[in-house]
Protein backbone atom coordinates (compact mmCIF):
# COMPACT_ATOMS: atom_id res chain seq x y z
CA UNK A 1 0.00 0.00 0.00
CA UNK A 2 1.17 3.50 -0.79
CA UNK A 3 1.11 6.43 1.61
CA UNK A 4 -0.56 9.24 0.70
CA UNK A 5 0.32 11.82 -1.85
CA UNK A 6 0.53 15.38 -1.43
CA UNK A 7 -1.86 17.23 -3.59
CA UNK A 8 0.36 18.17 -6.80
CA UNK A 9 -0.36 20.82 -9.31
CA UNK A 10 -1.33 19.71 -12.66
CA UNK A 11 0.46 22.47 -14.60
CA UNK A 12 -1.22 24.01 -18.01
CA UNK A 13 0.30 25.93 -20.92
CA UNK A 14 0.40 29.06 -19.21
CA UNK A 15 2.32 27.68 -15.93
CA UNK A 16 4.70 25.40 -17.55
CA UNK A 17 7.42 27.99 -17.10
CA UNK A 18 7.04 28.19 -13.81
CA UNK A 19 6.96 24.88 -12.65
CA UNK A 20 9.85 24.26 -14.71
CA UNK A 21 11.75 27.18 -12.72
CA UNK A 22 11.27 25.47 -9.43
CA UNK A 23 12.62 22.54 -10.84
CA UNK A 24 15.41 24.56 -12.07
CA UNK A 25 15.77 26.09 -8.76
CA UNK A 26 14.38 29.37 -10.06
CA UNK A 27 11.47 31.01 -8.24
CA UNK A 28 10.05 32.61 -11.76
CA UNK A 29 7.84 35.86 -11.51
CA UNK A 30 6.56 37.94 -14.61
CA UNK A 31 6.74 41.62 -15.17
CA UNK A 32 4.96 43.30 -17.59
CA UNK A 33 6.96 45.09 -20.41
CA UNK A 34 4.40 47.97 -20.61
CA UNK A 35 3.54 48.75 -16.82
CA UNK A 36 6.07 46.72 -15.30
CA UNK A 37 3.48 45.53 -13.26
CA UNK A 38 5.31 42.32 -11.17
CA UNK A 39 2.25 39.43 -10.56
CA UNK A 40 1.75 35.88 -9.52
CA UNK A 41 0.15 33.26 -10.20
CA UNK A 42 1.19 33.30 -13.89
CA UNK A 43 -0.63 34.05 -16.68
CA UNK A 44 0.57 34.80 -20.21
CA UNK A 45 -1.04 38.90 -19.61
CA UNK A 46 -0.46 41.71 -17.57
CA UNK A 47 -3.47 41.81 -14.66
CA UNK A 48 -3.29 45.52 -14.07
CA UNK A 49 -2.98 47.00 -17.40
CA UNK A 50 -4.20 43.74 -19.97
CA UNK A 51 -1.23 43.77 -21.97
CA UNK A 52 0.44 40.89 -23.41
CA UNK A 53 3.68 42.18 -23.44
CA UNK A 54 4.62 40.32 -20.17
CA UNK A 55 8.61 39.09 -19.28
CA UNK A 56 9.65 36.13 -17.37
CA UNK A 57 12.47 36.99 -15.00
CA UNK A 58 14.25 35.31 -11.84
CA UNK A 59 12.94 36.49 -8.54
CA UNK A 60 15.33 36.83 -5.42
CA UNK A 61 13.71 34.08 -3.59
CA UNK A 62 13.38 36.79 -0.60
CA UNK A 63 10.23 37.69 1.41
CA UNK A 64 8.66 37.92 4.33
CA UNK A 65 5.69 36.06 6.25
CA UNK A 66 3.01 38.14 5.56
CA UNK A 67 0.74 35.26 7.57
CA UNK A 68 0.28 32.03 8.02
CA UNK A 69 -1.89 29.06 10.07
CA UNK A 70 -0.86 26.16 11.76
CA UNK A 71 -2.69 23.12 10.15
CA UNK A 72 -3.56 21.02 13.02
CA UNK A 73 -5.84 18.77 10.86
CA UNK A 74 -3.26 18.06 8.05
CA UNK A 75 -3.51 16.25 5.02
CA UNK A 76 -2.78 12.92 5.15
CA UNK A 77 0.17 13.12 3.65
CA UNK A 78 1.79 15.69 5.56
CA UNK A 79 1.00 13.76 8.82
CA UNK A 80 2.28 16.03 11.52
CA UNK A 81 0.99 19.65 12.49
CA UNK A 82 2.72 22.18 9.56
CA UNK A 83 2.31 25.84 8.72
CA UNK A 84 0.50 27.18 5.57
CA UNK A 85 1.80 30.71 4.86
CA UNK A 86 1.55 33.61 2.83
CA UNK A 87 5.10 34.89 1.69
CA UNK A 88 5.08 38.73 0.97
CA UNK A 89 7.52 38.00 -2.15
CA UNK A 90 10.19 41.13 -2.42
CA UNK A 91 8.78 41.98 -5.73
CA UNK A 92 5.69 42.28 -4.66
CA UNK A 93 3.60 39.57 -4.80
CA UNK A 94 2.09 36.96 -2.27
CA UNK A 95 2.41 33.66 -2.35
CA UNK A 96 1.30 30.62 -0.61
CA UNK A 97 3.76 28.55 0.68
CA UNK A 98 5.18 26.65 3.84
CA UNK A 99 7.28 27.37 6.19
CA UNK A 100 9.87 25.09 6.40
CA UNK A 101 13.48 24.39 8.89
CA UNK A 102 12.10 25.51 12.04
CA UNK A 103 9.67 24.63 14.64
CA UNK A 104 5.99 24.72 13.76
CA UNK A 105 5.05 27.07 16.50
CA UNK A 106 4.04 30.52 17.12
CA UNK A 107 7.32 31.11 18.62
CA UNK A 108 9.35 30.10 15.46
CA UNK A 109 6.87 31.82 13.09
CA UNK A 110 6.51 35.39 13.70
CA UNK A 111 5.01 37.51 11.63
CA UNK A 112 7.25 39.75 9.28
CA UNK A 113 10.57 37.50 9.66
CA UNK A 114 13.02 37.27 6.73
CA UNK A 115 12.60 34.13 4.38
CA UNK A 116 14.44 32.44 1.65
CA UNK A 117 13.00 30.21 -1.04
CA UNK A 118 14.36 26.60 -0.94
CA UNK A 119 12.94 23.64 -3.51
CA UNK A 120 11.53 20.50 -2.89
CA UNK A 121 11.60 17.69 -5.28
CA UNK A 122 8.26 15.95 -4.45
CA UNK A 123 7.50 14.29 -7.48
CA UNK A 124 9.81 13.42 -11.00
CA UNK A 125 7.72 15.93 -12.58
CA UNK A 126 7.09 18.63 -9.59
CA UNK A 127 9.15 20.39 -7.20
CA UNK A 128 7.51 22.88 -5.33
CA UNK A 129 9.06 26.13 -3.73
CA UNK A 130 9.26 26.02 0.09
CA UNK A 131 10.83 29.16 2.26
CA UNK A 132 13.14 29.20 5.29
CA UNK A 133 13.46 31.36 7.35
CA UNK A 134 17.35 33.74 7.41
CA UNK A 135 19.30 33.87 10.11
CA UNK A 136 19.89 37.12 10.89
CA UNK A 137 23.39 37.87 11.73
CA UNK A 138 24.04 40.40 14.30
CA UNK B 1 -35.77 50.94 -4.07
CA UNK B 2 -36.39 48.12 -5.85
CA UNK B 3 -40.33 47.48 -6.17
CA UNK B 4 -39.35 43.68 -5.30
CA UNK B 5 -40.23 41.72 -2.06
CA UNK B 6 -39.81 38.28 -0.43
CA UNK B 7 -43.33 36.87 -0.54
CA UNK B 8 -42.15 33.02 0.97
CA UNK B 9 -39.55 32.34 2.81
CA UNK B 10 -38.62 29.03 4.77
CA UNK B 11 -36.29 26.75 5.65
CA UNK B 12 -35.80 22.47 5.03
CA UNK B 13 -38.69 21.32 8.05
CA UNK B 14 -35.60 19.52 10.07
CA UNK B 15 -32.00 21.10 10.12
CA UNK B 16 -28.82 19.48 11.63
CA UNK B 17 -28.41 15.94 10.54
CA UNK B 18 -30.69 14.91 8.23
CA UNK B 19 -29.13 11.30 6.99
CA UNK B 20 -32.83 10.67 5.08
CA UNK B 21 -32.61 12.93 2.60
CA UNK B 22 -30.29 13.76 -0.48
CA UNK B 23 -28.84 17.41 -1.07
CA UNK B 24 -31.57 17.48 -4.22
CA UNK B 25 -34.42 16.41 -1.56
CA UNK B 26 -32.99 18.93 0.59
CA UNK B 27 -33.38 21.47 -1.75
CA UNK B 28 -37.28 20.80 -2.64
CA UNK B 29 -38.17 20.32 1.34
CA UNK B 30 -36.95 24.06 1.81
CA UNK B 31 -39.26 25.00 -1.62
CA UNK B 32 -42.45 23.13 -0.33
CA UNK B 33 -42.49 24.89 2.40
CA UNK B 34 -41.76 28.22 1.19
CA UNK B 35 -44.17 27.48 -1.38
CA UNK B 36 -46.84 26.83 1.57
CA UNK B 37 -46.08 30.03 3.14
CA UNK B 38 -46.60 31.68 -0.09
CA UNK B 39 -49.76 29.96 -1.00
CA UNK B 40 -48.55 28.64 -4.06
CA UNK B 41 -47.42 25.69 -5.89
CA UNK B 42 -44.81 25.13 -8.75
CA UNK B 43 -47.61 26.25 -11.05
CA UNK B 44 -47.40 29.92 -10.08
CA UNK B 45 -43.69 30.05 -10.04
CA UNK B 46 -41.62 30.88 -13.62
CA UNK B 47 -38.52 31.89 -12.07
CA UNK B 48 -35.71 29.62 -11.07
CA UNK B 49 -32.15 30.31 -9.74
CA UNK B 50 -30.19 27.96 -7.01
CA UNK B 51 -26.54 26.40 -6.49
CA UNK B 52 -24.96 23.44 -5.85
CA UNK B 53 -27.26 21.87 -7.76
CA UNK B 54 -28.49 22.77 -11.31
CA UNK B 55 -31.26 25.17 -11.86
CA UNK B 56 -32.38 22.20 -14.49
CA UNK B 57 -32.07 19.71 -11.93
CA UNK B 58 -34.45 21.54 -9.51
CA UNK B 59 -37.05 23.11 -12.37
CA UNK B 60 -37.61 19.35 -13.26
CA UNK B 61 -38.09 17.86 -9.97
CA UNK B 62 -40.02 20.14 -8.75
CA UNK B 63 -42.38 20.72 -12.11
CA UNK B 64 -41.49 24.09 -13.10
CA UNK B 65 -41.35 25.40 -15.99
CA UNK B 66 -38.98 28.12 -16.25
CA UNK B 67 -38.87 31.31 -18.32
CA UNK B 68 -35.96 32.40 -16.29
CA UNK B 69 -32.49 30.81 -15.02
CA UNK B 70 -29.35 31.74 -12.57
CA UNK B 71 -27.29 29.10 -11.79
CA UNK B 72 -24.70 31.47 -10.90
CA UNK B 73 -22.80 29.79 -8.45
CA UNK B 74 -19.50 31.78 -5.97
CA UNK B 75 -19.87 29.99 -3.26
CA UNK B 76 -22.36 30.54 -0.14
CA UNK B 77 -23.33 34.16 -1.32
CA UNK B 78 -24.81 32.79 -4.13
CA UNK B 79 -28.09 33.01 -3.32
CA UNK B 80 -27.48 37.15 -2.21
CA UNK B 81 -26.18 37.67 -5.74
CA UNK B 82 -29.42 34.89 -7.11
CA UNK B 83 -32.03 37.60 -5.01
CA UNK B 84 -30.13 40.54 -6.89
CA UNK B 85 -30.51 39.14 -10.60
CA UNK B 86 -34.23 38.05 -9.97
CA UNK B 87 -34.78 41.60 -8.55
CA UNK B 88 -33.34 43.36 -12.46
CA UNK B 89 -35.67 40.41 -13.64
CA UNK B 90 -38.24 40.92 -12.15
CA UNK B 91 -38.39 44.80 -12.47
CA UNK B 92 -37.73 44.38 -16.33
CA UNK B 93 -40.59 41.46 -16.71
CA UNK B 94 -38.18 38.75 -17.73
CA UNK B 95 -40.17 36.46 -14.97
CA UNK B 96 -43.27 37.14 -12.61
CA UNK B 97 -42.31 34.72 -9.45
CA UNK B 98 -39.35 33.46 -8.67
CA UNK B 99 -38.08 30.24 -6.47
CA UNK B 100 -34.40 30.82 -5.65
CA UNK B 101 -33.53 27.53 -3.31
CA UNK B 102 -30.38 25.92 -1.41
CA UNK B 103 -30.02 22.48 0.33
CA UNK B 104 -26.74 20.75 1.21
CA UNK B 105 -25.97 17.45 2.91
CA UNK B 106 -23.37 19.03 4.62
CA UNK B 107 -22.91 16.52 7.59
CA UNK B 108 -24.68 13.51 6.28
CA UNK B 109 -23.00 13.60 2.94
CA UNK B 110 -25.94 11.99 0.83
CA UNK B 111 -25.68 12.96 -2.45
CA UNK B 112 -23.47 15.93 -1.72
CA UNK B 113 -20.67 17.22 -4.41
CA UNK B 114 -17.18 17.34 -3.32
CA UNK B 115 -14.85 19.95 -2.76
CA UNK B 116 -11.41 19.65 -3.76
CA UNK B 117 -9.69 21.97 -6.25
CA UNK B 118 -9.19 21.04 -9.70
CA UNK B 119 -5.37 19.63 -9.94
CA UNK B 120 -4.28 22.22 -12.93
CA UNK B 121 -7.27 24.97 -11.77
CA UNK B 122 -5.49 27.95 -9.85
CA UNK B 123 -5.94 27.00 -6.34
CA UNK B 124 -5.11 23.53 -7.28
CA UNK B 125 -1.62 24.99 -8.65
CA UNK B 126 -0.38 27.31 -6.11
CA UNK B 127 -2.24 26.54 -2.96
CA UNK B 128 -3.50 22.99 -2.38
CA UNK B 129 0.26 21.41 -2.81
CA UNK B 130 1.17 23.42 0.58
CA UNK B 131 -1.36 21.80 2.46
CA UNK B 132 -4.35 24.08 2.27
CA UNK B 133 -7.34 21.30 3.00
CA UNK B 134 -10.85 22.39 3.02
CA UNK B 135 -11.53 25.91 5.13
CA UNK B 136 -10.29 25.86 8.12
CA UNK B 137 -7.05 25.60 6.81
CA UNK B 138 -7.30 28.32 3.89
CA UNK B 139 -10.41 30.43 5.02
CA UNK B 140 -8.41 31.30 8.31
CA UNK B 141 -4.83 32.01 6.51
CA UNK B 142 -5.09 36.10 6.67
CA UNK B 143 -6.08 36.34 10.16
CA UNK B 144 -3.01 36.40 11.62
CA UNK B 145 -2.36 39.52 9.69
CA UNK B 146 -5.10 41.21 11.11
CA UNK B 147 -3.69 40.51 14.97
CA UNK B 148 -0.50 42.00 14.23
CA UNK B 149 -1.50 44.96 12.28
CA UNK B 150 -4.66 46.00 14.49
CA UNK B 151 -3.15 44.41 17.54
CA UNK B 152 -6.71 42.12 18.00
CA UNK B 153 -6.06 39.37 20.84
CA UNK B 154 -7.13 35.97 20.91
CA UNK B 155 -9.38 36.48 24.00
CA UNK B 156 -11.14 39.24 20.90
CA UNK B 157 -11.23 36.74 18.28
CA UNK B 158 -13.13 34.22 20.75
CA UNK B 159 -15.30 36.68 21.70
CA UNK B 160 -17.47 36.56 18.82
CA UNK B 161 -18.10 33.04 18.72
CA UNK B 162 -18.93 33.72 22.55
CA UNK B 163 -21.39 36.67 21.49
CA UNK B 164 -23.08 34.76 18.93
CA UNK B 165 -23.54 31.26 21.23
CA UNK B 166 -25.80 34.07 23.50
CA UNK B 167 -27.88 34.80 20.24
CA UNK B 168 -28.03 31.15 19.85
CA UNK B 169 -29.32 30.50 23.39
CA UNK B 170 -32.78 32.29 22.66
CA UNK B 171 -32.98 30.24 19.65
CA UNK B 172 -34.78 26.78 19.61
CA UNK B 173 -33.53 25.68 16.40
CA UNK B 174 -30.04 26.17 16.58
CA UNK B 175 -27.58 23.34 17.17
CA UNK B 176 -25.21 24.79 19.55
CA UNK B 177 -27.04 26.72 22.50
CA UNK B 178 -25.42 25.99 25.85
CA UNK B 179 -23.26 29.23 26.86
CA UNK B 180 -19.86 29.59 26.47
CA UNK B 181 -17.08 31.63 28.03
CA UNK B 182 -14.03 32.96 26.20
CA UNK B 183 -12.34 30.93 27.77
CA UNK B 184 -13.83 27.87 26.82
CA UNK B 185 -13.00 28.85 23.23
CA UNK B 186 -10.00 29.10 24.03
CA UNK B 187 -9.54 25.56 25.62
CA UNK B 188 -11.25 23.95 23.04
CA UNK B 189 -9.10 22.21 20.36
CA UNK B 190 -6.78 23.73 18.32
CA UNK B 191 -7.88 23.39 14.70
CA UNK B 192 -5.18 25.90 12.82
CA UNK B 193 -3.29 28.44 14.71
CA UNK B 194 -4.73 30.43 15.76
CA UNK B 195 -8.54 29.60 15.05
CA UNK B 196 -10.04 26.55 18.00
CA UNK B 197 -12.84 24.48 17.40
CA UNK B 198 -15.48 26.80 18.66
CA UNK B 199 -14.58 29.83 16.23
CA UNK B 200 -15.17 27.49 13.37
CA UNK B 201 -18.68 26.93 12.10
CA UNK B 202 -20.71 23.96 12.26
CA UNK B 203 -20.91 21.39 9.67
CA UNK B 204 -24.42 20.37 9.48
CA UNK B 205 -27.32 19.18 6.65
CA UNK B 206 -30.11 21.64 5.89
CA UNK B 207 -32.00 23.93 3.56
CA UNK B 208 -33.61 26.81 2.40
CA UNK B 209 -36.02 28.80 0.03
CA UNK B 210 -37.36 32.23 -0.93
CA UNK B 211 -39.99 33.05 -3.17
CA UNK B 212 -39.67 36.86 -4.74
CA UNK B 213 -41.84 38.90 -6.75
CA UNK B 214 -42.89 42.34 -7.88
CA UNK B 215 -44.76 44.83 -5.21
CA UNK B 216 -47.97 45.20 -7.46
CA UNK B 217 -48.22 41.80 -7.17
CA UNK B 218 -47.44 41.09 -3.51
CA UNK B 219 -51.34 40.93 -2.47
CA UNK B 220 -51.54 37.47 -4.79
CA UNK B 221 -49.24 35.87 -2.13
CA UNK B 222 -50.04 34.75 1.76
CA UNK B 223 -46.82 35.06 3.09
CA UNK B 224 -45.99 38.35 5.06
CA UNK B 225 -44.01 40.44 2.37
CA UNK B 226 -40.61 42.10 3.23
CA UNK B 227 -39.47 44.51 0.50
CA UNK B 228 -35.73 44.85 -1.09
CA UNK B 229 -34.60 48.01 -0.91
CA UNK B 230 -30.95 47.65 -1.97
CA UNK B 231 -29.09 44.77 -3.31
CA UNK B 232 -24.98 44.79 -4.24
CA UNK B 233 -22.68 42.06 -5.33
CA UNK B 234 -18.67 41.34 -6.47
CA UNK B 235 -15.65 38.63 -6.65
CA UNK B 236 -12.22 39.27 -5.64
CA UNK B 237 -10.15 35.79 -5.88
CA UNK B 238 -10.40 32.32 -5.80
CA UNK B 239 -7.41 31.92 -3.75
CA UNK B 240 -7.53 33.60 -0.86
CA UNK B 241 -3.50 34.06 -0.39
CA UNK B 242 -4.23 36.54 -3.41
CA UNK B 243 -6.41 39.11 -1.63
CA UNK B 244 -5.26 42.10 -2.12
CA UNK B 245 -5.49 43.24 1.67
CA UNK B 246 -5.31 40.36 4.17
CA UNK B 247 -7.26 42.35 6.12
CA UNK B 248 -10.20 43.19 3.91
CA UNK B 249 -12.54 41.94 1.92
CA UNK B 250 -12.28 43.81 -1.57
CA UNK B 251 -15.32 41.76 -2.29
CA UNK B 252 -17.16 42.60 0.65
CA UNK B 253 -16.47 46.86 0.47
CA UNK B 254 -18.38 46.87 -3.18
CA UNK B 255 -21.18 44.68 -2.04
CA UNK B 256 -22.11 46.22 0.78
CA UNK B 257 -21.49 49.43 0.35
CA UNK B 258 -23.57 49.25 -2.99
CA UNK B 259 -26.48 48.12 -1.47
CA UNK B 260 -26.82 50.63 1.17
CA UNK B 261 -26.33 53.06 -1.09
CA UNK B 262 -29.29 51.78 -3.28
CA UNK B 263 -31.33 51.43 -0.35
CA UNK B 264 -30.41 54.80 0.51
CA UNK B 265 -29.85 53.52 4.40
CA UNK B 266 -27.19 55.28 6.65
CA UNK B 267 -25.42 52.93 9.10
CA UNK B 268 -27.56 54.44 11.91
CA UNK B 269 -31.21 53.16 10.08
CA UNK B 270 -29.77 49.68 10.25
CA UNK B 271 -31.68 47.93 13.49
CA UNK B 272 -30.33 44.70 12.48
CA UNK B 273 -27.27 42.79 10.70
CA UNK B 274 -26.00 39.63 9.42
CA UNK B 275 -22.51 38.82 8.14
CA UNK B 276 -21.86 35.46 7.09
CA UNK B 277 -19.65 33.56 9.72
CA UNK B 278 -17.99 30.31 8.38
CA UNK B 279 -14.95 31.46 10.98
CA UNK B 280 -14.62 33.81 13.87
CA UNK B 281 -12.98 36.66 11.68
CA UNK B 282 -15.60 37.37 9.34
CA UNK B 283 -18.01 39.98 11.62
CA UNK B 284 -15.16 41.57 12.60
CA UNK B 285 -14.05 42.06 8.16
CA UNK B 286 -17.59 42.92 7.77
CA UNK B 287 -18.12 45.45 10.36
CA UNK B 288 -15.08 47.22 8.96
CA UNK B 289 -15.67 46.75 5.19
CA UNK B 290 -19.38 47.87 5.42
CA UNK B 291 -18.56 50.95 7.26
CA UNK B 292 -20.03 50.23 10.93
CA UNK B 293 -17.03 50.79 12.44
CA UNK B 294 -13.34 52.26 11.27
CA UNK B 295 -10.52 49.48 10.45
CA UNK B 296 -9.21 47.54 13.20
CA UNK B 297 -12.43 48.76 15.35
CA UNK B 298 -14.31 45.58 15.09
CA UNK B 299 -12.51 43.22 17.50
CA UNK B 300 -13.30 46.51 20.62
CA UNK B 301 -17.09 46.56 19.09
CA UNK B 302 -17.74 43.23 20.05
CA UNK B 303 -16.11 43.07 22.74
CA UNK B 304 -18.27 45.73 24.39
CA UNK B 305 -21.26 44.10 23.24
CA UNK B 306 -22.31 46.00 21.09
CA UNK B 307 -23.50 43.07 18.76
CA UNK B 308 -24.67 41.20 21.63
CA UNK B 309 -28.67 40.49 23.26
CA UNK B 310 -29.40 43.98 24.06
CA UNK B 311 -26.19 45.60 22.22
CA UNK B 312 -26.95 48.83 19.85
CA UNK B 313 -26.57 46.76 16.67
CA UNK B 314 -27.45 42.71 17.30
CA UNK B 315 -25.39 41.09 14.97
CA UNK B 316 -26.22 37.17 13.80
CA UNK B 317 -29.04 36.74 15.56
CA UNK B 318 -29.88 33.13 14.83
CA UNK B 319 -26.49 32.49 16.18
CA UNK B 320 -25.08 32.59 13.15
CA UNK B 321 -22.68 29.81 11.36
CA UNK B 322 -20.74 29.07 14.27
CA UNK B 323 -23.89 28.06 16.46
CA UNK B 324 -26.81 27.92 14.29
CA UNK B 325 -26.20 25.59 11.35
CA UNK B 326 -23.48 25.80 8.62
CA UNK B 327 -24.21 23.26 5.96
CA UNK B 328 -21.30 24.50 3.55
CA UNK B 329 -23.03 27.44 1.83
CA UNK B 330 -24.56 29.50 4.88
CA UNK B 331 -25.90 32.65 3.01
CA UNK B 332 -29.22 31.08 2.66
CA UNK B 333 -29.57 30.91 6.21
CA UNK B 334 -28.24 34.56 6.73
CA UNK B 335 -31.47 35.47 4.22
CA UNK B 336 -33.74 33.82 6.28
CA UNK B 337 -33.03 35.46 9.48
CA UNK B 338 -33.29 38.95 7.99
CA UNK B 339 -36.77 37.85 6.58
CA UNK B 340 -37.99 36.73 10.20
CA UNK B 341 -36.07 39.61 11.79
CA UNK B 342 -38.42 42.00 8.98
CA UNK B 343 -41.57 40.20 9.40
CA UNK B 344 -40.73 39.94 12.99
CA UNK B 345 -41.27 36.44 14.27
CA UNK B 346 -37.32 35.51 15.01
CA UNK B 347 -37.05 33.68 17.97
CA UNK B 348 -34.35 36.68 19.20
CA UNK B 349 -36.71 38.96 17.65
CA UNK B 350 -35.13 42.86 17.61
CA UNK B 351 -38.07 44.83 19.12
CA UNK B 352 -39.59 47.02 16.28
CA UNK B 353 -36.33 46.72 13.62
CA UNK B 354 -37.38 47.76 10.15
CA UNK B 355 -33.91 47.61 8.28
CA UNK B 356 -31.91 44.89 8.07
CA UNK B 357 -28.41 44.50 6.14
CA UNK B 358 -27.37 40.75 5.13
CA UNK B 359 -23.99 40.46 4.15
CA UNK B 360 -22.61 37.19 2.33
CA UNK B 361 -19.42 35.85 1.40
CA UNK B 362 -18.74 33.47 -1.14
CA UNK B 363 -15.73 30.99 -1.39
CA UNK B 364 -13.06 32.07 1.14
CA UNK B 365 -13.27 36.40 0.65
CA UNK B 366 -13.79 35.24 -3.27
CA UNK B 367 -16.96 36.44 -3.34
CA UNK B 368 -20.20 38.61 -1.80
CA UNK B 369 -23.33 39.94 -2.07
CA UNK B 370 -25.47 41.74 0.17
CA UNK B 371 -29.00 42.87 0.56
CA UNK B 372 -30.98 45.51 2.54
CA UNK B 373 -34.47 44.11 3.42
CA UNK B 374 -36.99 46.79 4.87
CA UNK B 375 -39.99 45.77 6.87
CA UNK B 376 -42.32 48.11 4.27
CA UNK B 377 -41.87 49.56 1.19
CA UNK B 378 -38.98 51.95 0.54
CA UNK B 379 -40.56 55.47 0.16
ZN1 LIG C 1 0.78 45.96 -17.18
Amino acid sequence: MSSPKRPLPAPTPETQHFWEGCRAGELRLQRCGDCEHVYYPPRPFCPKCSSREVNIFAASGRGTLASYVINERPHPAFGEPHSIAIVQLEEGPKMASNVVGCPQTPEALQLDMSLQVTFEAVSEDITLPLFTPVEVSS
Amino acid sequence: MTGVAVVGAAETTELGKIPGMSQQMLHADAALNAMADAGITAKQIDGIATAGQRPTDLAFYLGITPEWVDGTSVGGCSFMLHVRHAVAALQSGLCKTVLITHGESGRSRVGASGFAPEPSSLAGQFEAPFGTFGPPSTFTLPVLRYMKDYGMSHEQLAMVAVVQREWAGLNPRASMRDPISVQDVLDSRMIAYPFHLLECCLVTDGGGALILTTDERISDFAGKPVHIWGTGESVETPMVTQMEDLTSSKAFSIAGPRAMKEAGVAHSDVDHLMIYDAFAHLPLYGLEDLGFVGRGEAPDFIWERNTAPGGSLPLNTNGGGLSYMHSGMYGMYALQESVRQMRGVAPAQVEGAEVSVCLGVGGMFGASGCIVFGNQPKT
